[in-house]
């Protein structure tokens, strides 16, 4: 189903990705997710800049005109972006899931945490 | 991502229509206040606003046109089919609001004595035991006003309990567990009473067992589920799901919404559950309000009633010489959830409908919910791909079934498509993408007769010869509403949610 997820970054199985980017992770969420959620109308980010986030918490909320859904970090950190241009307007998430849709950057507690992710190809394997 | 689920609205006010408030005449009124026949009293300086509000000024006519028009344009279960799945959109009898308009009851006060409202107790507490019955528990708290607020209560209970030497001085059980299918209430009630939520996966609809014992542990306070689940489906390893959770200590809580399946045929206390709420908008008829006023009464086991709401309606003396009193002593309770004793006009009409169904009405009921459900799973099943119902297989839903249209949906139309064709028919669209992606949830209740549900499987059939033949129908519906598609991203993110008031 659908073309493969980028195999620079890595994946949770309720479809976040986290792509190590010089000493940061930055965290959005997969084509597959915004193609089943459709339209997304509302981005909300709990989590402030300077606040820590552990893994597998929730950080916010991301709605569709389908379904509202819970948003996790597979690594824990302290907030350090916020992405205030999607919260504005979320429709970037639908048109750029993997560049310009990102959520949030973490500065992460232990930068080898990311490795016990899904890789790219394991993550399709769990929703083709 | 944890997902909560959709519905499609069937209809709205048209854009042709105007607010209250433009149809404001300066000058005109409505109603004649009669002269003051009391002292005045002063509004307190500082309480008082430097101007009137902005409300519209109407003659009579135009207010009752307004609204008539208004009511004309909803969407009801008077007027048509309305089978949204896990919301039990049944018929209400009007003999409920013969009874809640009884000049008896509309005259009280929540303020007056026991002794001048005995029959209003009584209402309540034949409620309460009924209701105890129904759920094969020891005690009924009718206080929490709906089926989030009955989460909330009972979500308080269980710590209270868990808090006390009583249940075992506990305080470290906060974790509450949940199927991934659970409604989006009951993480939410969690949420609110400050324990922690983890997700249970289920296997084909079901709870995964393993995964269950793997999660529970001595900070497990509950697992709540629904059961029937959210699928559709009995869960007939729920007294294994019990056994797991009491042997870890922790208790079973029943989200009793899909009662409506089960009433007078299994017992939720008899599955091994210890506490549940009720929602007597979807079990016993009484009126769907959006945001209230309704009742989520809540059932305990007897260890865990000396924690329920304050006051409880208590009978007491001889049979014959007996009185209904409001009992505020109960030094345990978590207190009040509500002010005075709950919802009374919604508990009546529950009580009204309890009383004339009956012990073999109340069966009859669920069992024709489950018939007609399973009649329609079976006659749809052809054509509408259903992920947990085979009757040839012998998997048999419960009160409502879920399809997944896979054939249809690879034709390039979506659910929407099909839902806003469904309003064309008129016929009010299921619940949508709940509990799994690209559903339809569909409840057809019990008191749709066989020419309905017939005319329901007519339609779907319709639809689906549509999509085969002319889907651009289904993308120009619908048609036949007081307004066509509705731009439902524009409206997410552009909302516009309130009328200037200009004086």
């Amino acid at each position: 189903m659908g073309a493969a997820s980028p195999t620079d970054r890595r994946y949770l199985a309720s479809h976040e990705w986290h792509k190590p980017e010089g000493g940061l992770v930055t965290v959005g969420v997969s084509q597959f997710a915004v193609d089943e959620l459709t339209d997304i109308t509302f981005l909300d980010i709990k989590k402030k800049v300077g606040s820590t986030v552990k893994a597998g918490e929730s950080f916010g909320e991301i709605e569709s005109v389908k379904a509202t859904s819970e948003l996790y970090s597979g690594v824990a950190g302290e907030v350090a972006a916020v992405n205030e241009a999607a919260i504005k307007n979320p429709a970037v998430i639908n048109q750029d899931p993997y560049g310009q849709g990102w959520l949030i950057k973490l500065k992460p507690a232990d930068a080898s945490q990311i490795e016990k992710l899904l890789s790219g190809a394991d993550y399709d394997k769990g929703h083709s | 991502m944890t997902t909560t689920h959709s519905t499609t609205s069937a209809s709205s006010a048209g854009p042709a229509m105007p607010l209250i408030f433009e149809r404001s005449v300066p000058g005109s009124r409505a109603t004649d206040l009669p002269p003051l026949d009391v002292p005045a009293g002063a509004i307190p300086a500082g309480l008082a606003a430097a101007e009137p509000p902005a409300l519209p000024e109407v003659g009579q006519l135009d207010l009752v046109r307004h609204y008539s028009h208004l009511a004309a344009r909803n969407f009801s279960v008077d007027a048509n089919f309305y089978p949204l799945g896990s919301c039990t959109m049944k018929y209400n009898p009007k003999i409920n609001e013969a009874a809640a308009a009884m000049p008896a009851f509309t005259g009280l006060h929540p303020l007056q004595d026991d002794a001048d409202a005995q029959g209003a107790l009584k209402v309540l507490h034949d409620t309460r035991l009924w209701l105890a019955e129904i759920a094969g528990l020891d005690e009924v708290s009718l206080q929490p006003c709906a089926g989030a607020h009955g989460e909330y209560a009972a979500l308080k209970v269980i710590r209270a309990y868990f808090n006390d030497p009583q249940g075992g001085n506990q305080p470290q059980r906060r974790t509450v567990l949940a199927p991934e299918t659970a409604h989006g209430t009951n993480p939410a009630s969690c949420t609110m009473c400050g324990a922690n939520v983890a997700k249970v996966p289920c296997v084909n609809g079901m709870v995964d067992l393993e995964a269950l014992r793997g999660m529970v542990n001595n900070e497990t306070a509950a697992l709540m589920i629904t059961n029937p689940n959210t699928a559709g489906l009995f869960d007939s390893t729920i007294t294994e799901i019990a056994r797991i959770l009491h042997d870890a200590g922790a208790l079973l809580y029943l989200d009793g919404a899909n009662m409506n399946a089960i009433v007078g045929v299994s017992r939720p206390g008899d599955f091994g559950v210890d506490i549940m709420h009720y929602n007597t908008h979807k079990t016993f008829s009484t009126p769907h309000g959006c945001g209230g006023p309704g009742a989520g009464p809540i059932a305990v086991r007897k260890f865990l009633a000396p924690y329920l709401p304050v006051p409880q309606v208590e009978r007491r003396g001889e049979p014959g010489k007996h009185s209904y009193f409001l009992d505020q002593d109960r030094p345990k309770s978590i207190g009040k959830v509500r002010s005075f004793h709950g919802q009374f006009g919604v508990l009546l009409r529950c009580w009204t409908y309890i009383a004339a169904c009956g012990p073999e009405g109340l069966r009859n009921m669920s069992q024709h919910a489950v018939l007609n459900a399973n009649y329609l799973a079976a006659r749809l099943s052809g054509r509408f791909e259903m992920p947990y119902f085979d009757h040839r297989q012998g998997r048999f839903c419960a009160h409502e079934f879920v399809t997944v249209p896979r054939t249809l949906l690879a034709r390039g139309v979506t659910l929407v498509d099909i839902a806003k064709r469904l309003i064309d028919y008129g016929i009010h669209p299921p619940t949508m993408h709940w509990p799994v992606h690209d559903c339809l949830m569909v409840e057809p209740t019990e008191t749709e007769g066989k020419a309905t549900l017939d005319r329901f499987i007519e339609v779907m059939n319709k639809i689906a010869d549509e999509i085969e033949r002319e889907p651009a129908l289904l993308k120009e519906a619908p048609q036949e509403a007081p307004v066509g598609r509705l731009d439902e991203v524009a409206a997410a993110r552009t909302p516009v949610l309130t009328a200037a008031l200009r004086r």
